[in-house]
């Protein structure tokens, strides 16, 4: 700004000033670069808010999803209900819906209530019903068809409880919210914490968030994000198959066997402007060219795989042809003047100090990958996907969710315990991101060569 | 060397699964985003009672989902469409056009359109009138065609209470809209009496009509292209507002959100299933035919869906806020015999 060159007189004057002391334009140029590093350390400030403030509502709002309400009782399997025939066969038991044992787990819990001794005022019989979750009779169904023998029988059940009741011992709910709740009643909350005092109903680690499916709107507490995770990384797993040979070997060619070419110049600024394409656009390509064209089929990771493969493949090559780059030409050199050929240079030089920058290009574009939802709108990938894929290959191609369309879905819903599910979800996304991120770094760090 | 082997294995294994992929096995659903959480509970209930997997669903609005619907036959085709409105004709064609030909339509109940504001505000008494009143562009005053300049409630009915108008609307992308402007707004301009106005000043009932139907656009009426989420979390930021919500989304949140009277009649499953309740439309699902017998499970699914257990007025559904169709027996016998629509 300041340091125009001073003006060369001809003999040397007699100094104006001195080291020691400062002068104007000196005191001018000091209070400028004092003042830019204030705007810098509020820049970073700002940013460090901003990212407080997100974390802190994302955590406060998300760590509930990990912890959840769980009640024991003992459940008398009725055997007029449940075995109507009463021979015990599967193809007949299975008639019997889970509805039925819906009905079966009220009275159980009806029963569990009266001998407690608990006595509430005002206490309906809808509100001892409800306190247990739909999934409950689900699971119930499945042990009495895996087990036909129980029938007739108690058993000792660990269930989940309604999202309401979960959502007071999270501070969710509340005895005024629940007031003016059709769902809950202070006197179910009431109930809830006298079974609390008597150690039958606990909170506590929920690890089915991590590895259940999702559920409908009338069972938020049994809603999960397994198929999600699931998803994401057969997605991840087809990005890295495809995007990481297919983009380093064409930054290879273009960096180091291309000529310089008015061809090549047209592939680099394409190159360029794909990077910055909407995400959306590779949506819309991918349902035409995959979907339409291929006949692949919808809601699949491989089709989410492709799409995000492509998406990825400029950010790869871009990252990987700085990183080739940066290794000095001597290196290059000093190969082919031992007589190393043109392609044992690059592949057994060249390529390996430029590995640490490739494989962060290559963590960086996957991470990117990985919090994409726009383009697995158009694929069918926003959906409701109850079913776990199963192993790869062919897993890949059953329908599957992903995290970040997990968070977007359960933003939607009705039910308020939902939002509290999609907080959890962007935890989980974030730690994946996180430990992507940090392997970035470590690989940085551990291999990186500087000249 | 090893990344071109690695790119080579890759391709292969695509290439391979691609053609091992075998038949379809889940059936797949697109469509409004009104009968979502309908068609997840139906699902998730199937999947668990059947041998069958459970439907992957999608949401994304009604015409999306018969877009989808309509793209052709085929595996790689959707097999049902939901929807929150009847099929239109031209989207028959489309389906026609493109090889569906055969398409069961499903009615599988109603769905009520309620106002609500913050549960800390004041009571609401409407008339279908005083939505027209409050929100069209033009009104009639005195016998005149004048701009809507009503800034309160009470100006536009003296029994309302006296409240800043601030509306939250359905985005013309919904079909809430179209529920939402016929059945209120176009009945409250009859009903007040400024259709015949509109009609003798225009000339056409039809213009006079869309002239109803215009609503204002000084920031009184804002239009929510989102979910019913982000209408709730706009009223809970200004406590002013009012909104229009699906009665299942009104019912998971009472404790935030305290429902106005329609002509006197509180919404309920009840008041809307015997008709009193005017603002309701039916909800449908759509059934390719051609699929049946291809996909597993995809008639037994439509069958599961309107079976008394599940559509019936004490079923799941029912208790989630959906209104029980009274007709549903003459619908699962729809669904038995495969009947497709006449064209």
């Amino acid at each position: 700004m300041t340091d125009l060159p001073m003006p060369q007189s001809g003999a040397m004057p007699a100094p104006k000033s001195s080291l020691m002391v400062a002068d104007a334009r000196t005191r001018r140029r000091n209070a400028a670069e004092k003042r830019f590093r204030l705007y810098g350390a509020g820049a970073i400030g700002i940013a460090m808010i901003a990212l407080v403030v997100l974390l802190s509502s994302i955590i406060s709002g998300g760590a509930g999803a990990f912890r959840q309400t769980y009640l024991s009782i003992p459940v008398a399997l009725d055997a007029e209900t449940l075995d109507p025939k009463g021979n015990r066969n599967l193809d007949e038991m299975s008639k019997v819906l889970t509805l039925s044992y819906g009905k079966v787990l009220d009275r159980a819990v009806e029963a569990a209530v009266a001998s407690s001794g608990i006595e509430i005022a005002e206490l309906a019989e809808k509100d001892i019903d409800n306190l247990v979750s739909k999934e409950a009779s689900a699971h119930l169904r499945d042990r009495v068809l895996a087990d036909p023998e129980l029938v007739g029988q108690t058993v000792d059940v660990n269930v989940l409880v309604n999202g309401r009741i979960d959502g007071y011992f999270k501070g969710r709910v509340t005895m005024e919210s629940a007031a003016a709740d059709s769902n809950t009643s202070p006197q179910q909350l009431m109930l809830a914490d006298a079974l609390r005092e008597q150690g039958v109903l606990v909170t506590r680690f929920n690890w089915d968030f991590i590895t259940n499916p999702d559920a409908s709107d009338q069972r938020p507490e049994a809603a999960g994000v397994g198929v999600a995770i699931l998803g994401s990384f057969y997605m991840m797993l087809v990005v890295l198959l495809l995007a990481v040979p297919i983009g380093v070997a064409a930054s290879i060619y273009l960096e180091e066997f291309a000529p310089k070419n008015r061809w090549t110049d047209v592939i680099e600024v394409n190159i360029s402007n794909l990077a910055a394409v909407p995400s959306i656009v590779f949506g819309i390509l991918g349902l035409a060219a995959f979907i339409n064209f291929a006949g692949l089929p919808q809601s699949a990771p491989i089709v989410g795989g492709l799409v995000l493969t492509l998406m990825t493949l400029p950010t790869i090559i871009i990252s990987t042809r700085a990183a080739l780059k940066a290794v000095p030409p001597s290196i290059r050199d000093a190969a082919l003047g031992v007589g190393a050929s043109k392609m044992q240079s690059v592949f057994h030089h060249v390529l390996p100090l430029a590995m640490p920058g490739i494989l962060t290009g290559t963590i960086i574009g996957l991470a990117q990958a990985l919090g994409e939802t726009a383009p697995l709108l158009l694929i069918g990938m926003v959906a409701f996907v109850r079913e776990f894929p199963a192993a790869p290959p062919e897993g890949l191609f059953d329908p599957a969710s992903a995290l970040p369309v997990q968070v977007y879905n359960w933003t939607q819903r009705a039910d308020p315990a939902f939002i509290e599910r999609a907080s959890g979800a962007i935890i989980v996304l974030l730690i994946f991101l996180f430990c992507m991120n940090l392997l970035a770094i470590f690989l940085r760090r551990r291999f990186e060569r500087r000249w | 060397m090893k990344s071109l082997g690695l790119t080579a294995t890759a391709l292969s294994v695509v290439a391979l699964s691609a053609t091992a992929a075998t038949a379809r096995d889940q059936i797949q659903i697109a469509g409004s985003s009104t009968v979502l959480p309908y068609a997840t509970i139906v699902a998730e209930a199937f999947g668990e009672n059947t041998d069958f997997p459970t439907p992957v669903v999608e949401s994304g609005g009604s015409s999306a989902g018969l877009k989808k619907f309509c793209e052709g036959v085929g595996e790689n085709t959707v097999d049902i469409a939901n929807a929150s409105r009847a099929i239109k004709d031209s989207e028959i064609e489309t389906c026609a056009a493109n090889g569906v030909t055969d398409i069961i339509e499903v009615r599988i109940g109603y769905d009520g359109i309620v106002f609500a504001n913050a549960s800390s505000g004041p009571d609401f008494v409407f008339t279908p009138a005083d939505w027209f009143n409050a929100l069209s562009a033009k009104v009639v005053k005195d016998g005149e065609i004048v701009d809507n300049s009503a800034a309160n409630w009470n100006e536009v009915n003296p029994d309302l209470p006296e409240q800043p108008i601030l509306a939250f609307v359905p985005g013309t992308k919904h079909g809430t809209r179209e529920v939402f402007e016929e059945k209120v707004i176009l009945a409250g301009c009859e009903e007040s009496g400024a259709m015949e106005v509109f009609a003798a000043e225009m000339g056409d009932e039809e213009k006079a009509e869309e002239a109803c139907m215009t609503l204002r656009t000084d920031g009184k009426s804002v239009d929510i292209d989102g979910d019913y989420t982000e209408t709730l979390a706009r009223i809970e930021s200004d406590p002013n507002g009012i909104g229009v919500f699906g009665l299942s989304f009104y019912e998971n949140n009472t404790d935030k959100l305290k429902v106005a009277t329609m002509s006197g009649v509180t919404p309920s499953t009840e008041t809307i299933a015997s008709g009193e309740y005017p603002v309701s439309r039916p909800l449908y699902f759509y059934v390719k035919k051609q699929h049946i017998g291809e996909i597993p499970g995809l008639k037994e699914y439509a069958e599961f869906f309107v079976a008394d257990e599940l559509a019936g007025p004490d079923g799941p559904l029912a208790e989630y806020g959906l209104v029980a169709d009274p007709e549903l027996a003459a619908t699962q016998e729809a669904v038995t015999n495969e009947t497709v629509m006449s064209k």
